[in-house]
């Protein structure tokens, strides 16, 4: 166990990669996360890592495609625009199964926005982006410390089912600095991963990475198979945390940022005989349906506090079967809901009840 | 309480997170206590997040001058320096108080008005430390920043504020336990401890244990994330 430092949490999510053995980093300069490239620029070259700033986020993504067919552990990261740059790259790391890291520090949009934070890219992130049919896993930490403990998970998740990983952070969790404790190093197996190309010294058939498949069938194969894998994904890697639900009338619904002012909220709220309790996802996909299905026969509404125009509100009225009503509490531009903004939504809320 | 003589001017740089903002806000209050003019310069054009002018209306209300770019927190993202600048550093009567940029970027754009400080030479140069920053945890660490910064900028340090702290988590053991690693820096760069920087909350228990200590009153506010 490492002692507590305090970090920014594009610093933490930096290190965590390096100590999660992450020595590929290429990336492209934007506000809110120029601090990982920053940091990344300043460590790799003292450890034999790669630090590389790309002529593109585009040319980045590919170099993280070259990377991970490797079988090594590869990151990028960028802001909300850039990450739409590198979509076509994130297709085709999926298509070809590769695992990497990309870490989206969220800014207002759309367009080139703002460089304030938001929770915008949430359709982006766990719709699959980019064409095709396809998901990457999507964490959502809250916190300096969650920076540090996803970015491991992320690396963990995306090689156990060989594809990409977006750690989807806001600004906030980009840019705010809290005391950490960062994870022990990981000692990572040196044995070539058996996809991987890394050589065959005429000793075995070539491994081919790619995500051409001119033949339909084959390619409809594919995409069945890749399908089941999501669909044990969404049975085991579901990941959330429930605050005050044990009595709760609402159920707040928030992730990042609006889910460490909504707690605020509640005990605010509490402290007015209000019953409030929320459900935190921590994978935005897969996203936990179970606990809020079930949260759904308990509770009298939900209320989901999200800092975009209530993209997330659509995924829990699909998870609840629309069972019970959820209301939105959203800012956007880069404002931030503050406890007045929750508290004011809970309160519309306790009085609508269940209409 | 004063921890160190007066210089006309007085500068804050180091690595960036090691709280150059909030000693400035702080220490430009503390002159201000005294009656003295006092402008307070945000020379860092190359974080957008964190500004000095976050405290603009602190600044009003005791009489405080404040220049910083007049595009911070606009629509306008021009890392441009703002010509008042040199009103400050060419008086001779105002008090100036100088946020620099975090790290030798951000001292970069200290350069261009270095040869007037040095021809005057009535300046403090304070490098700000923090040992819980993971990129300034060791001495050889923290000499190295130090030495980027003096290589951007060109003015030589003049001492040293050892701001410790891991935020609100901070215990005045955090800040005890810092006082050999600064004077470990302190040594190796032939300059003073000019003061060691504490939360107000922890001023009184460490008043008689520390030389030179300053209670930072005014903190960025943590109001929506304390649970």
């Amino acid at each position: 166990m490492q002692e507590k430092v305090l970090m920014k949490g594009n610093e933490a999510l930096a290190e965590a990669a390096i100590l999660a053995g992450c020595r590929h980093y290429f990336g492209y300069p934007i506000t809110p996360q120029t601090e990982v490239a920053a940091y990344m620029s300043k460590k790799m070259p003292k450890i034999g890592g790669v630090f590389l700033q790309a002529e593109s986020e585009i040319a980045a993504i590919n170099m993280v495609y070259g990377v991970a067919a490797t079988g090594k552990r590869a990151m990028t990261s960028s802001s909300s625009p850039g990450i739409a740059l590198k979509c076509e790259g994130i297709s085709y790391l999926a298509g070809s199964d590769l695992p990497a890291l990309i870490v989206n520090v969220q800014r207002g949009g759309p367009g080139l926005g703002g460089i304030q934070p938001s929770q915008s890219d949430y359709f982006l992130a766990t719709r699959g982006p980019g064409h095709g049919d396809f998901h990457v896993l999507v964490l959502a930490p809250a916190s300096v410390q969650e920076m540090a403990d996803m970015t491991l998970k992320g690396f963990e998740l995306a090689e156990k089912y060989r594809m990409p990983c977006m750690l989807l952070a806001d600004g906030t969790m980009g840019q705010m600095m809290e005391p950490v404790v960062l994870p022990d190093p990981v000692e990572l197996d040196k044995t070539p991963k058996d996809w991987a190309v890394t050589g065959t010294e005429c000793k075995r058939e070539h491994h081919i990475v790619n995500s051409l498949y001119l033949s339909p069938a084959e390619l409809e194969k594919l995409n069945l198979e890749r399908f089941e894998r999501y669909k044990k994904i969404e049975e085991e890697e579901c990941m959330w945390e429930e605050y005050m639900m044990e009595d709760a009338d609402i159920c707040i619904v928030s992730c990042g940022i609006t889910a460490r002012v909504s707690r605020n909220a509640i005990l605010e709220a509490r402290k007015q005989g209000i019953k409030v309790g929320m459900i935190r996802p921590i994978t935005l996909w897969p996203f936990p349906k179970k606990p809020l299905l079930a949260a759904a026969d308990k509770v009298k509404s939900f209320v989901s506090v999200e800092l975009n125009m209530g993209q997330m509100k659509e995924d829990i009225e699909l998870a609840i079967r629309c069972k019970k009503p959820v209301y939105g509490c959203t800012r956007v531009g880069g404002m931030i809901t503050t406890v007045d903004d929750i508290l004011a939504a809970i309160k519309s809320a306790a009085e609508k009840g269940e209409e | 309480m004063i921890p160190l003589e007066t210089k006309r001017l007085t500068l804050f740089a180091g690595h960036y997170g090691s709280g150059k903002t909030n000693i400035a806000v702080n220490y430009a209050l503390m002159l201000r206590e005294q009656k003295l003019p006092v402008t307070v310069a945000d020379l860092d054009i190359v974080n957008p997040y964190f500004r000095t002018l976050d405290s603009e209306a602190v600044f009003r209300e005791h009489g405080i001058k404040l220049i910083c770019s007049q595009f911070a927190n606009s629509n306008v993202d021009a890392p441009a320096m703002p010509k008042e600048v040199y009103k400050i550093i060419d008086s001779r009567t105002e008090y100036g108080v100088l946020d620099i940029g975090g790290d030798d970027r951000g001292a970069l754009a200290l350069g261009r008005y270095v040869p007037s400080i040095i021809e005057e030479n009535d300046y403090e140069m304070l490098l700000v430390i923090n040992k819980a920053r993971p990129l300034t945890r060791t001495v050889p660490d923290t000499l190295d920043v130090a030495q980027e910064i003096f290589n951007a900028c060109r003015l030589p340090f003049t001492g040293i504020v050892n701001n410790t702290n891991l935020g609100p988590e901070t215990t005045s053991d955090d800040v005890l336990s810092s006082i050999a690693y600064a004077d470990e820096v302190s040594k190796a760069l032939g300059i003073p401890v000019k003061m060691t920087c504490c939360d107000e909350k922890l001023y009184e228990k460490l008043k008689d244990r520390v030389e030179n200590l300053f209670p930072l009153s005014l903190q960025k506010l943590y109001y929506h994330l304390n649970s």
